[in-house]
């Protein structure tokens, strides 16, 4: 399937291209637009004003896709925890890893292309994913 | 000792013609006042610059302009009418205004920050230091919406960090 949102991504995009890929879609295929009007018919649009896989209702998309995918992973919604946080920084939730991967991404969306930034990217969530699943299982910090 | 922020300011747009200002013009149905209130909230974290009744602005990036595109479609979504325009100001010294107006918000916050801190500089070392983690806190969101730094921002991080400095004993001589 065709996937749109908006070129020049950060946080946000990073992990929805993540989840897409990794829990719904493993063949996604991703397209990167400047405005709204250059969708592509066949896409669906994500992360970008008034589409339905955006910011709804304070949430940001990363939450708004785990929602209308009923994907209800503990883990996916703590990971979405420190999406919001690193994106809207409005301190809904206790997430302290956030401010250190908004500042990683918005440092890579400086010297990357957008296919690059996911490409490094998709490991990243791998790990605080594995991370995250090992600390849930424990019910405290892996080592 | 606002004028030395204001000089940086001009400096960054000596070059030529003022820099690129994101706006957002909006209006916002009385009542119900919950969503009314909650997006006020979010400009004011974001610190943006009201330029007139529902129009505010800040410098134009990416992430201001991100910031103030989801809130444009949240005040759509709660019944009112907003948008987005990229725009540059017609003088430098409107630019000017609107950046001495900012940092002179920012000004006050970071100056509440030292006062606390200086107040409480004679307490004993928990309570500075449980002090200082929430001043830290508050300086973080403070530089966030920091566009143009006052004097005040180094004055308020020094406070601070004086204050989650442990107590040195005076009468032992260090080795």
């Amino acid at each position: 399937m065709k996937w749109a949102t908006r070129a020049n991504i950060h946080i946000d995009r990073a992990a929805c291209a993540w989840l897409i890929r990794r829990h719904l879609d493993p063949d996604a295929e991703f397209v990167f637009v400047t405005d709204p009007a250059e969708v592509p018919a066949d896409a669906t649009p994500f992360d970008m004003r008034g589409v339905e896989l955006g910011h709804h209702q304070g949430d940001c998309s990363f939450e708004t896709i785990l929602r209308h995918y009923h994907l209800d992973d503990p883990v996916l919604w703590r990971i979405a925890q420190i999406i919001h946080e690193a994106d809207l920084d409005d301190e809904r939730y206790d997430a302290p890893e956030a401010p250190g991967l908004d500042v990683v991404l918005r440092g890579l969306s400086m010297i990357c292309t957008d296919e690059k930034t996911l490409a490094i990217t998709g490991p990243i969530f791998d790990g605080l994913y594995e991370f995250h699943r090992r600390a849930t299982l424990l019910g405290r910090e892996p080592a | 000792m606002l004028l030395e922020g204001v000089v940086v300011v001009v400096r960054a747009s000596a070059q030529g013609a003022p820099g690129e200002w994101v706006l957002l013009s909006y209006r916002i149905p009385r009542e119900p006042s919950t969503p009314r209130i909650t997006i006020w909230r979010k400009l004011k974290r974001l610190g943006v610059a009201q330029i007139s009744d529902g129009l505010v602005a800040l410098p134009a990036d990416a992430r201001t302009r991100e910031h103030l595109d989801w809130i444009a479609d949240e005040i759509l979504e709660a019944g009112g009418s907003a948008s987005i325009w990229i725009a540059h100001p017609g003088t430098t010294a409107t630019e000017r205004d609107l950046a001495t107006a900012m940092a002179a918000a920012r000004a006050a916050e970071y100056t509440k920050v030292i006062a606390e801190a200086t107040t409480a500089a004679d307490r004993d070392e928990t309570a500075r230091f449980s002090l200082a983690r929430r001043l830290r806190a508050e300086l973080r969101r403070i530089h966030r919406r920091d566009y143009f730094p006052p004097p005040e921002r180094d004055q308020a991080t020094a406070a601070v960090d004086a204050l989650a400095q442990p107590i040195t004993e005076s009468k032992e001589p260090s080795s």
